[in-house]
């Protein structure tokens, strides 16, 4: 259960984009979470839920893009993405794959009010 | 007032991942050699380390981190053995973060050689946090059963080895350790692994053999 430090690094994004932009409030917040980000949707929006009270992101709904792992077989070169383990090629069935994307968890964008 | 949709593309664990690697950056300088360990509790992180000792201590000068959620008992048995060693206690976070090594960092011993990280103990939220380490290895030690691997896939996924710990209670306790190993590839290939016993003492030497060879191939690579 990282996910309550994952949202107070969100907002010490959050508080540097408002000291640099000067909005009052902010309405939305979209996240991409990777399948293998280790983050638990509705932990994230459990602890963001919590985070966000008092704060200029009170009345802010949490949009969460869940992503899949993209890879690049090692052997073959193929890029594919997948939602679960265990990771392969299919077209050599090799495991030895290279994660491209899926673990990232991103703020990707924010509604605010100017 | 108007709305307005500001994009960002910001990664979260940025602020972490910009300290760890200014740890990386100083501990390469001072040719520290970073191991960090992640287990669940009680699959014998510090008695791993303590077995260590006994092999590289003291002509391989180290030093231990330990992260615990309270007390510092851990790094107390450390200290007994005479190596210098902290205690982080989180006060209830799951992880170490970089910027809780990053606090004490400077205290290390000049001519120190290796530096060993021991996480909270956790298979889950450790595994996102880079520590500024040059090896990372997950703990699993025989009575915690074979499906660890494909239950906590990411500690597996990011690490660059595993040591199967607690090898002499193979037989009493069923546990099948070809099929642990196959299914820790699965989901990483690369996976070195090792199996030891802090109790009969199988298998230390081994693994600090390798953390020598391990820290020489990095200073070369340094040179």
């Amino acid at each position: 259960m990282h996910e309550l430090s994952l949202i107070a690094s969100l907002f010490e994004i959050l508080e540097a984009q408002k000291a640099e932009k000067g909005f009052t409030k902010i309405t939305a917040i979209k996240l991409r979470c990777g399948v293998f980000s280790g983050v638990v949707p509705e932990c994230l929006e459990a602890a963001f839920e919590v985070y966000k009270k008092d704060t200029f992101a009170s009345e802010a709904k949490l949009i969460l893009e869940v992503v899949p792992v993209k890879f690049r077989c090692r052997r073959c070169q193929q890029i594919e993405t997948a939602y679960d383990l265990p990771f392969f090629c299919p077209v050599c069935q090799s495991k030895d794959v290279e994660i491209l994307d899926g673990t990232e968890l991103t703020l990707v964008s924010f509604e605010a009010e100017i | 007032m108007n709305r307005k949709e500001i994009t960002v593309f910001e990664d979260l664990l940025g602020s972490n991942k910009k300290i760890a690697n200014e740890l990386r950056h100083y501990l390469r300088a001072k040719g520290i050699f970073t191991i960090n360990l992640m287990s669940s509790p009680g699959s014998g992180k510090t008695s791993l380390i303590e077995k260590l000792i006994d092999h590289l201590w003291p002509q391989h000068p180290l030093a231990v981190i330990e992260g615990d959620i309270e007390t510092d008992l851990d790094a107390a048995r450390i200290r007994a053995k005479g190596v210098p060693a902290w205690q982080i206690t989180t006060g209830g976070a799951c992880h170490l973060e970089a910027k809780m090594i990053a606090r004490i960092i400077r205290e290390i011993p000049e001519k120190t050689e290796f530096l060993f990280i021991e996480n909270v103990g956790n298979l889950v939220c450790p595994a996102s946090y880079d520590l500024g380490e040059n090896l990372r290895f997950v703990l699993l030690s025989i009575p915690e059963g074979e499906d660890k691997p494909l239950k906590y896939p990411k500690a597996f996924l990011t690490a660059q080895g595993l040591i199967i710990t607690k090898i002499d209670l193979l037989g009493p306790i069923s546990f099948d350790l070809d099929k642990v190993k196959e299914e820790a590839r699965k989901i990483n290939p690369t996976l070195v692994i090792f199996t030891t016993s802090s109790r009969t003492g199988e298998g230390i030497k081994e693994f600090a053999t390798y953390l020598i060879q391990q820290r020489q191939r990095f200073q070369e690579n340094n040179a």
